[in-house]
């Protein structure tokens, strides 16, 4: 299934949507619009010609100096009809705060990959809701993966006070769990 | 209670840690922490010439190397549009499934060593050895032999590879068979895996665990029979399923991968001249033969500049999956028309298999999380990159 008859199945079940198909060497690849991602992905997963029902991975590749600065890349699966497809959704520099909403709705396998998105390239996912460090430290400052990041740097590791407890601490720790177990 | 295992935990393989929300026994709430072995290689790849960064991508998930390298060299000659000898194909078939029992292997070992059955590690590692013993013959490398290239591999193969490649795969059957007298009707193995950390087909294809562990859970999907690369068409094997969905059909259906593996190998090694083809014949990847380096001047030009400057590869993109044993195993490549990637994206199957971990434990027993990590074979430099 080409990247033409895949729009004209989607256009039926998501009216008012311009898509429009990407050059690729491998299999189909479709630039949707951020706005209509969500709606876009349900479909993909429910219509019964689609049924792209694995998400195999979010990525990003930072275009430094083109604007659209940043592409997501979606690499979706159909198990059922041994299909694949890959969508991209163009962000420029001045709507990575949220312009992508994520699609943990219809995969919640996004949950990490959009993590690692915003970990390495600083692209918020609107209503993602744990957007934490991920491969970097908590403390880490920027977003490694871009290209204005630089290659060679150095950074001390924060490190933290042992933890320590006293046994009074220790033996009330102990206690207030028995407690609880009790009840 | 609140435990956390790991990050030196000897059973989460490497350095994963899960804070674990207990009461009594039973795990409230899971939650993975990751990173502790990220070192940057997506984005170091970007700063080598293409070729470097076969030996990058092989130390990403260190217990199978030629996975990774296979799909990042497979990534860039779709990009370049290149074809390669039916004996390269087979090489690669070949060494990819040493690869595939080689780290079934270890995982065996340590699975069962992690549940009980503590001897076990020594029968899989005695085998294991002699498949580094054959990378070491191949490429002088054990571990990360870097021997696929972009449009090829890196040479002929040695003197004496059939033999000890023969030697191995009449060997292994019967080893195959005593993994499975210890563990498969072993009762305590039996008694800590069975209806163990559940996970249902549709679940496992929505949290994108393709690979052994939908495979365990009744889906037949495998890239080897679904898209097949480099040849795998033309190889008769079949793809083991089961249905339970818990840790011991994960090991049914790793056990069953090895054979396969085996089958897989027998056909190729058969195919493989002695001698041939190692390389496809396009100049501007491949370098010249050395005589003719040696002796013509256009020769020594075009050897130099593949050395030093390397060669360029069209824009685009392209995404190249391949099955490895730990599932499928995606390259994504950017191409911006010069000597060095734009941007390399290993999809990492590790990565995936953690992050579902909490779907998998949480409201078990806190002995079976070490069943579970376990039996979704995760190698956390794979999953940190």
């Amino acid at each position: 299934m080409d990247a033409s008859s895949i729009i004209d199945t989607l256009t039926g079940v998501v009216p008012g949507t311009s898509y429009e198909a990407g050059k690729s060497v491998d299999f189909a690849t479709l630039y949707v619009p951020a706005n209509a991602l969500v709606a876009t992905c349900q479909a993909l997963r429910d219509t019964p010609s689609l049924r792209f029902n694995v998400l195999l991975e979010v990525t990003a590749a930072d275009y430094l100096p083109r604007e659209p600065r940043f592409e997501v890349v979606y690499h979706l699966l159909s198990v059922p009809n041994r299909q694949r497809l890959r969508l991209k959704v163009r962000v420029a520099s001045n709507e990575i705060d949220g312009a992508v909403p994520t699609v943990q709705s219809i995969w919640p396998a996004a949950g990490w990959p959009e993590r690692e998105v915003w970990d390495m390239f600083g692209i918020v996912f609107a209503g993602h809701g744990d957007l934490r460090r991920l491969l970097m430290p908590e403390d880490w400052e920027g977003h490694p993966a871009r290209k204005d990041y630089p290659v060679q740097i150095r950074k001390a590791a924060q490190t933290y006070e042992p933890l320590e407890v006293s046994e009074e601490e220790f033996r009330a720790n102990i206690a207030r769990d028995r407690m609880k177990r009790a009840h | 209670m609140t435990v956390n295992m790991g990050p030196q935990h000897p059973s989460t393989h490497g350095v994963l840690r899960l804070v674990l929300e207990l009461d009594g026994e039973t795990i409230k709430s899971c939650m993975p922490t990751i990173g502790y072995l990220h070192t940057g290689i997506e984005k170091t790849a970007e700063q080598k010439k293409w070729q470097q960064v076969v030996p990058l991508v092989e130390r990403m998930d260190y217990l199978a190397a030629q996975s990774n390298s296979l799909a990042y060299v497979l990534c860039v000659e779709k990009l370049l549009g290149l074809e390669m000898p039916q004996r390269v194909k087979d090489i690669r078939v070949l060494l990819a499934e040493l690869q595939r029992i080689a780290s079934h292997l270890v995982w065996i070992g340590t699975h069962a060593m992690e549940i009980g059955a503590v001897s076990m590690l020594f029968y899989a590692i005695r085998e294991r050895e002699l498949l580094l013993n054959i990378n070491e013959l191949v490429a002088g490398f054990r571990f990360f032999p870097s021997y696929f290239r972009v449009g090829g591999l890196r040479e002929d193969l040695p003197r004496g590879f059939h033999d000890a490649v023969n030697a191995f795969l009449d060997r292994f059957p019967a080893k195959i068979d005593e993994f499975e007298g210890l563990l498969t009707k072993n009762d305590i193995f039996n008694r800590r895996t069975r209806g163990v950390g559940v996970i249902t087909q549709d679940e496992a294809l929505a949290w994108g665990l393709v690979g052994p562990i939908a495979r365990g859970s009744g889906s037949d999907y495998d890239v080897r029979k679904y898209f097949p690369y480099t040849g795998y068409e033309s190889y008769d094997f079949n793809v083991p399923t089961a249905t339970e969905g818990d840790v011991y059909a994960r090991y049914r259906v790793r056990v069953e991968e090895m054979r396969q593996s085996v089958r897989i190998a027998r056909q190729a090694v058969q195919r493989i001249s002695p001698s041939g083809a190692w390389a496809c014949d396009d100049p501007r990847v491949v370098p010249p033969p050395k005589d003719k380096v040696y002796t013509e001047m256009e020769a020594l030009i075009q050897h130099f500049l593949i050395y030093s400057q390397g060669f360029t590869v069209p824009v685009g993109d392209a995404y190249v999956p391949i099955e490895g044993p730990r599932g499928e195993h995606g390259c994504y490549v950017v191409s911006d028309g010069t000597n060095r990637p734009w941007r390399v994206k290993m999809r990492p199957p590790s990565f995936m298999a953690i992050q579902a971990l909490p779907k998998i434990i949480e409201n078990g027993m806190i002995a079976d999380v070490i069943a579970v990590i376990g039996s979704t074979d995760v190698v956390m430099g794979d999953c940190d990159r």
